[in-house]
């Protein structure tokens, strides 16, 4: 316990000064006596750490909180980038229209003209968690609007992760641990990138479910007790409810099962805490309709649903081991048992394979296991930026000096291994490797990494501060609070002092104060700098370093919103579906989500072809306006034309008529003159540099110069035949083309 | 499969074991039966399945899970409640009835949820 003084030492003294300073202010005579009794009443020991630690926590709650809200300060408050525009969608029909329409929701404007069951394909964790929140907050009769509450959600449920975190370090190891791992989580960059305000997305309540289950779970496996384990189950269950990634959750802990019977920790603790959340978790999770009946039919599920079984075995051959006593009788019974167990499950595996009753692994389980497969399998999945594999920056980025005190941290962990500990580190390793994975992954990863991080650094603070107080362990009065602290001292002191022992214990608790302040700097600035942006409205710096702010994004569905017929159906590429459809409200052939690989390969197609044969497709899905995402004047990178040769590929995964060496020239992408004559006719090449030719860009440079790209365009003077320019941004980011009507003289 | 056991193994096996567990408590013998009634009704669903096919599938797996569930929570509570166990000392057998009340309590109420 004594690591908590050394934590909150520093903090201690702040604490107590600003109670000091504030005591004596009362006016009222009244009050200044009860003041004076105050002072005069002094608090124990661990009342004093108690108050300590509390307002240490709170400080970090509200830390977690105020640290997401730059994106609120630098911009405003608003919805980012693309998912969210769903989830904010369907929260503002859940709201306006009640549960069971939501539940029931058919959506006619997206997927056209197919549609999508939206209440049976998407997680409603999020949106019913708002909707509460709305609710609850209008009950109390604060006129929020809903959008506020949404845009608030994330970074209120990362202030309730910290508390989370706090209680799961308390429960692997003593409370410092949880304040270090509170504090390090609240501020974290690979969590705060996914949890700003404004980032309405799953994953912003998934880590806190996703925490809390394995928090409860160890709970219940350090304590055998069955509340706990059903608290786990609903953990599990509201996990399940918010975000794909539970799958995580449902083979890790098996995994952990797995390894705890393996190095021979079994125990009834583990047998009642796995097999309720396992049994209750399951039947919680196939309310949710996206999820069904998968728990016991799709293969992923399939590891838990072997361990549970294994430890039916396992007890009962413990359980006849107890009533035999005779080691021989029991071997006999044990190979007997063993071998019908054994044979019978895979007798049983074999045959739902082999039926088709239980389906083999989907493609995204196994791109996670195997980097290589979606490049290969499924470009739809590749095609997607953040599920590229991760770069070592973006794990210094991500991670900072936590990514150093993680092998630290493993290192103490091992130093003394309980269940707890062991869970850790199977959260740990396995989240690291998936990390190592897709970058997207890193966020599962951050809290197990915070967590172990912080068992090094409390291990070590508390190292270091047994060192200085060695000796004069009253002289140093700031840091030494409770008698039991001063025994465990005493106790552990050497019979002699190593030469300097005590300022180099002073110096190196100075470097770690160094380096964690460090780390608050670094995770301030990345929050400011690099994950507070909306992308919906984009920033730049001009030359002599004024911003500019271009909204060209809601500039362009504002006009579709108040120009277009209410059903006209938009073609763009997928990745702005959603938010045509959330704030153009107007239909959309394809959008985020992608479940329909032959839908948008047609689009990519159309985008790929010639005019005329992209006419032809387009007519043939109704399509009345066509949107291309053009950053060549303002030098927006991801823009249509970087991400053209993935809808060439997808489109051509489907539909071989499109070639990839079509639109390259030597197995070079350009677009300059030396591009490949296809790419220079395709629609897309037209749609984004029409009239382009006659732009100047940037002085002393020819007309028609791409500044997203650095070239000159290859083909800067052509018509459209089939389609007219209905709307252009300010910025030229958003271009919107009419296509015309067929010809109705032959 | 029987290929390492002969049958005077068996015999012995049986006969000791049936010899042991006659000294377990009554209470335990009680929550035993209740685990084998459970799990007796969970195979003859299972059984049953095997006949008509298992097309209310959330039905048979309603029906199932709850037989599986309540046996799993019944040996919960046994492990609780047996004596024999250190490790259970800080609860109490109240708390562990208590807790498995509420266990199958919640079970119950996803289950006719569930039944459709």
């Amino acid at each position: 316990m004594s690591s908590t003084t050394a934590v909150t030492s520093t903090k201690t003294e702040k604490m107590a000064s600003k109670v000091e300073s504030t005591s004596p202010g009362g006016i009222v005579p009244a009050l200044e006596r009860v003041l004076a009794q105050m002072k005069a009443f002094r608090l124990k020991p661990k009342q004093q750490e108690m108050l300590i630690k509390v307002a240490v926590l709170l400080l970090i709650y509200v830390l977690a909180f105020a640290t997401r809200l730059f994106s609120v300060l630098r911009y405003e408050s608003v919805i980012h980038e693309f998912d969210p525009y769903f989830n904010y969608r369907t929260t503002l029909y859940l709201t306006e229209k009640g549960f069971y329409e939501f539940w029931n929701w058919f959506d006619y404007e997206s997927w056209y003209p197919v549609g999508r069951i939206i209440g049976g394909t998407l997680y409603p964790g999020l949106m019913v968690t708002a909707a509460l929140l709305y609710w609850g907050l209008r009950a109390l009769s604060f006129a929020v609007h809903i959008k506020d509450v949404c845009v608030l959600t994330a970074p209120f449920f990362a202030s309730n992760t910290t508390i989370v975190a706090y209680f799961f370090g308390k429960e692997l190891k003593d409370s410092g641990t949880g304040l270090i791992a509170a504090a390090f989580i609240a501020i974290c960059p690979g969590y705060i990138s996914r949890s700003v305000a404004g980032s309405y997305d799953n994953e912003g309540v998934a880590i806190f479910a996703l925490l809390l289950t394995f928090y409860l779970f160890v709970k219940a496996v350090n304590t055998g007790s069955l509340a706990w384990s059903v608290a786990s189950a609903f953990g599990y269950f509201y996990m399940v409810s918010a975000w794909g990634g539970y799958i995580f959750i449902i083979n890790l802990i098996p995994i952990y099962v797995l390894v705890l019977l393996v190095t021979g920790r079994y125990s009834r603790r583990l047998y009642i805490a796995y097999n309720t959340l396992y049994i209750l978790g399951m039947l919680l999770a196939m309310q949710i309709r996206f999820v069904g009946f998968q728990h016991v039919q799709s293969g992923e599920h399939m590891a838990a649903m072997g361990i549970f079984f294994l430890m039916q075995v396992f007890y009962f051959a413990e359980w006849v081991r107890a009533q035999l006593g005779d080691p021989k009788l029991f071997k006999a019974f044990l190979k007997f048992t063993v071998l019908a167990a054994g044979s019978l499950g895979v007798l049983a595996l074999g045959l739902g394979l082999a039926t088709g009753y239980i389906s083999p692994w989907t493609g995204r389980f196994y791109s996670l296991l195997d980097p290589t497969y979606a490049k290969i399998n499924i470009p739809i999945i590749a095609s997607v930026s953040e599920h590229q594999p991760t770069a070592w920056s973006s794990f210094m980025f991500d991670f900072h000096i936590l990514l150093i005190l993680f092998p630290a941290g493993l290192y103490f962990c091992f130093k003394q291994l309980s269940d707890g500990i062991i869970f850790i580190l199977c959260y740990g390793l396995t989240s690291l490797y998936f990390a190592g994975v897709m970058v997207r992954l890193i966020l599962v990863a951050t809290p197990a990494v915070c967590l172990i991080g912080a068992i090094a650094v409390s291990s070590t603070l508390k190292n270091l501060s047994k060192l200085l107080r060695e000796k004069k362990s009253a002289a140093v009065s700031s840091t030494t609070k409770t008698a039991g602290k001063k025994k465990a001292a005493a106790k552990g002191g050497y019979d002699q002092l190593l030469p300097f022992q005590r300022e180099g214990a002073a110096v190196l608790l100075l470097g770690c104060l160094y380096l964690l302040v460090q780390y608050v700097v670094h995770c301030t600035w990345v929050t400011s700098e690099a994950y507070s942006s909306p992308s919906i409205v984009l920033a730049a710096r001009q030359s002599n370093g004024e911003r500019v702010i271009f909204d060209d994004f809601r500039e362009a569905y504002y006009w579709l919103r108040h120009n277009t017929p209410p059903d006209a159906k938009v073609a763009s590429w997928w990745d702005y579906g959603y938010q045509i459809t959330a704030m153009a409200n107007r239909t959309v052939i394809v959008d985020n989500n992608t479940w329909n690989n032959t839908h948008i390969a047609t689009v990519g197609r159309a985008m790929s072809s010639y005019e005329d044969e992209s006419y032809q497709i387009f007519k043939s899905l109704d399509v009345d306006y066509v949107l291309v995402v053009f950053g060549g004047v303002t030098g927006y990178s991801s823009d249509d034309i970087n991400k053209f040769l993935w809808m060439v590929r997808i489109g051509g995964g489907v539909f071989p008529v499109i070639k990839e060496p079509d639109y390259l020239n030597n197995g070079e992408y350009r677009i300059d003159k030396e591009a490949a004559p296809k790419m220079l006719q395709c629609l897309m090449y037209k749609l984004c540099y029409y009239r382009f030719g006659e732009l100047s860009t940037e002085y002393g440079k020819p007309p028609g110069w791409d500044r997203a790209r650095g070239t000159e365009i290859g083909n800067k003077h052509f018509d459209l035949e089939y389609y007219e320019e209905a709307f252009t941004t300010t910025n030229w980011i958003v271009r919107i083309y009419k296509v015309k009507p067929l010809d109705n003289r032959w | 499969m029987a290929g390492g056991g002969t049958t005077s193994d068996v015999r012995s096996l049986v006969s000791s074991l049936r010899s042991a567990y006659a000294a377990t408590p009554v209470k335990l013998k009680i929550i035993d039966v209740y685990v084998l009634y459970a799990l007796t009704t969970a195979l003859v669903q299972v059984v049953y399945m095997g006949f008509v096919g298992s097309f209310p599938f959330n039905a048979f797996l309603s029906g199932v899970l709850s037989c599986v569930g309540t046996a799993v929570l019944a040996v919960c509570l046994r492990m609780q409640v047996n004596k024999e166990n250190k490790e259970f000392r800080d609860i109490a057998p109240e708390r562990a009835f208590a807790d498995f009340v509420l266990c199958n309590v919640v079970l119950h109420l996803v289950i006719m949820n569930f039944l459709g």
